[in-house]
């Protein structure tokens, strides 16, 4: 009796995670479609799933359009640029954050996520103006800065979260075996918190693949990424949704395929020290 | 030896020339006409060879803050901007626009429609070309019209629309008489019942830029607004803007629909329309009071004040809005595919009035719109279907969403424009009008 249950229960928690799933990933679904349409059934008000003239035309046009692989090449660089970045000045400020804690780390702490609630607008002057100065506008640089900036404040975090689970007495180890700091923190600290790294490495690079204000603003035709190429395909007046979506496709499967090949990472990395 | 001199000499000349060409960088919207610049921008380089373009093309939302935020910051990214109507008087009394003096020789400035002209000069100088421009007009059915017994006025007036929309809706077989934008935002329904409200008698502002959404004629134009979509207007229209009414329209669910004249090459496409040779025009409708429903519009060149290259850039901006550009398209893509409603010219060929039937009707509704004196009672401000002062964008929108909640049924006529003048009043306030 209790094995038919449990085995029901199994059931239905298997069917509602399915559904959800697919709930989740109809949106893109539906975007990969779209990209395989002609333009008059994208927008048709009665539209088919599958059953419908197969076409490539979108992809050669948008390709034929836009210099693609010039934009992946930019979100590229930006996304992991601003990671490496980020976590060269995150790993030392997460480890002294848990391992040489004062009274004011909880308050500095929450100071730096308080940032990320500011909406991006609020800044956008000062930043542009400051950008001009420095000759940062439209350049790969710039915005490389401006990710590691913006996703600073969550690399911190997640990596001060993964420092706190490792017990200090390790550490304190290696330091009575005479180990220095940097020491302490490439061959003791790090190989432990691998996963929290990596996983920390991989969301920053998608958050930076997706982001979509500073990208858009900041750039113009050099350094434009894949977002501005998206946005590229928009119109007010027009039907352009069959190569928008195939320029939607051409921009998120990279990042799609990474989230793939990287989930049980990703996943490890964002449970770890979920369960004591 | 001599040979081989002048083969260096000459090489040295080109590696130089290359160096020195300027490369100046054009922002633009992803609408049709505009791509197809882009793609001709060859023949401009082949004539210029030392000047080499950029593109950045966006949606328009991102491309308006984009430049907006480099034009005012004068970041210099862009030599060459494309911005609306509503823009051009607003950044050129700010001086963020150079005035086009260079354009050349041959660019007969008196060949521009008046109308459009008017509304890119400040102080009599130009500053900013136009590109395409458009005003508002009904495109119908005309199978479906004569089905219902009715024939199309040139000029209708709103009594008819309505009883046209009733007679043509057969609500069981997916046809709606009438299309509306419903989609909240000032460039959304506000345009179109802006455009409404100026033949009802009503404006934005008094004289003394007062808000006026507590009078009868608004009364009046937004409950004919709601009336007629509720009798004849398809469901879930509060969503509906450009692009969605123009795939009703195409895919001959509509009737009737009251939008940009640009719109009639797309529903007269026979690859994209399944109604392309049932298409009739007609001017936007009135109510006898002196002024039609239609709004004027421009999409223009102009360089910014920041912009370092700005003799490159003006040369570019005289080959794109010239004659010889309207040539080079029609030669390359056919006459319909010209950018339409700048020139007086391309109204007088014979060619492209056979190619677009709604070549007419564009010119008349473009030539009757008077963005100085859009309203029948005076105004403080110049615009047909916006306001052009800077806190429009922001006021525009909050409107619309309380005439976009009327259209729902959220809010009744009475309470969305209670609202409205409430909203509106505070906005003024705060930006301290009258100036």
């Amino acid at each position: 009796m209790a094995i038919t249950s449990s085995h029901k229960s199994k059931l239905i928690y298997t069917v509602l995670a399915w559904t959800i799933s697919g709930l989740i990933f109809f949106p893109i679904l539906w975007t990969l479609l779209t990209s395989f349409k002609t333009e008059a059934e994208a927008i048709s008000a009665s539209p088919s799933l599958f059953m419908f003239d197969w076409t490539l035309e979108n992809y050669r046009d948008v390709l034929e359009r836009s210099p693609y692989f010039t934009h992946f090449w930019n979100s590229v660089v930006i996304s992991i640029g601003s990671s490496l970045l980020g976590l060269l000045i995150a790993i030392p400020a997460a480890w002294s954050m848990a391992f040489v804690q004062t009274k004011r780390t909880k308050n500095l702490l929450m100071w730096m996520l308080s940032t990320k609630m500011l909406p991006p607008v609020g800044v956008l002057i000062p930043i542009y103006l400051l950008f001009r100065d420095f000759g940062l506008l439209d350049t790969k640089l710039g915005l490389v800065i401006v990710m590691t900036l913006i996703n600073l404040p969550i690399m911190v975090w997640m990596l001060y979260t993964y420092f706190r689970e490792i017990p200090s007495e390790i550490l304190e180890a290696s330091r009575m075996d005479g180990a220095t700091i940097i020491e302490e923190v490439f061959h003791v600290l790090l190989p432990i918190a691998l996963p929290g790294i990596a996983s920390t490495l991989l969301l920053n690079v998608i958050l930076a693949w997706n982001e979509a204000f500073w990208t858009l603003i900041l750039t113009a035709a050099n350094a434009a990424p894949l977002t501005a190429f998206i946005a590229s395909y928009s119109s007010p007046e027009g039907l352009f949704y069959a190569k928008l979506s195939a320029a939607s496709a051409m921009a998120i499967v990279p990042i799609l395929i990474l989230g793939w090949f990287s989930q049980k990472q990703l996943v490890r990395g964002l449970s770890f020290g979920a369960v004591k | 030896m001599l040979n081989k001199l002048t083969m260096l000499a000459c090489g040295a000349l080109t590696m130089s020339a290359a160096v020195t060409a300027e490369t100046i960088t054009i922002a633009t919207v992803n609408n049709g006409d505009m791509i197809t610049m882009k793609e001709l921008s060859s023949d401009f380089e082949a004539k210029n060879p030392d000047i080499n373009l950029k593109w950045v093309t966006l949606e328009e939302n991102i491309l308006r803050q984009r430049v907006t935020t480099d034009v005012a910051t004068k970041g210099g990214q862009y030599d060459v901007m494309t911005i609306g109507t509503y823009e051009v008087p607003i950044w050129g009394k700010q001086g963020w626009l150079k005035p086009l003096d260079n354009l050349d020789a041959d660019y007969d400035k008196d060949d521009l429609l008046p109308a459009i002209r008017s509304g890119l000069s400040i102080n009599d100088k130009l500053v900013a070309a136009p590109f395409y421009g458009e005003s508002s007009m009904v495109m119908y059915r005309t199978d479906l019209m004569e089905k219902a017994g009715l024939e199309m006025p040139k000029a209708p007036t709103w009594t008819f629309i309505r009883k046209a929309a009733k007679a043509m809706t057969d609500k069981d077989a997916g046809i709606y008489g009438i299309c509306l934008r419903g989609k909240a935002g000032w460039g959304e329904n506000i345009a179109l019942i802006t455009s409404m409200s100026n033949s009802f008698g009503a404006r934005w502002f008094d004289e003394n830029w007062k808000p006026q959404f507590n009078t009868q004629p608004w009364q009046d134009t937004l409950q004919f607004y709601v009336d007629v979509m509720e009798e004849s207007g398809p469901p879930g229209a509060s969503a509906n803007g450009f692009n969605e009414n123009l795939a009703l329209f195409q895919t001959g669910k509509c009737g009737m629909w009251i939008d940009a004249t640009v719109a009639g090459a797309f529903v007269t496409n026979k690859t994209d329309s399944e109604v392309a040779d049932k298409v009739g025009f007609a001017l936007a409708p009135d109510n006898g009071l002196g002024k039609r429903g239609n709004w004027l519009w421009a999409w223009n060149l102009a360089i910014p004040a920041s912009s370092k290259k700005s003799d490159a850039a003006m040369k570019f901006v005289s080959w794109a809005t010239s004659k010889e550009y309207t040539a080079l398209v029609a030669s390359k893509k056919g006459w319909a595919k010209v950018p339409p409603g700048t020139r007086k010219s391309l109204y007088e060929n014979p060619e492209y009035l056979k190619a677009a039937p709604f070549a007419q009707i564009t010119l008349d509704s473009i030539q009757s719109a008077d963005p100085v004196n859009p309203t029948v009672d005076p105004v403080p401000y110049v615009g047909v279907q916006f306001v052009a002062i800077p806190e429009f964008q922001g006021i525009g929108t909050a409107v619309g969403q309380q005439f976009s909640a009327a259209l729902t049924g959220r809010m009744t006529v009475k309470q969305a424009l209670a609202s409205s003048q409430r909203l509106t009043e505070r906005a003024m306030r705060k930006a301290r009008y009258p100036k």
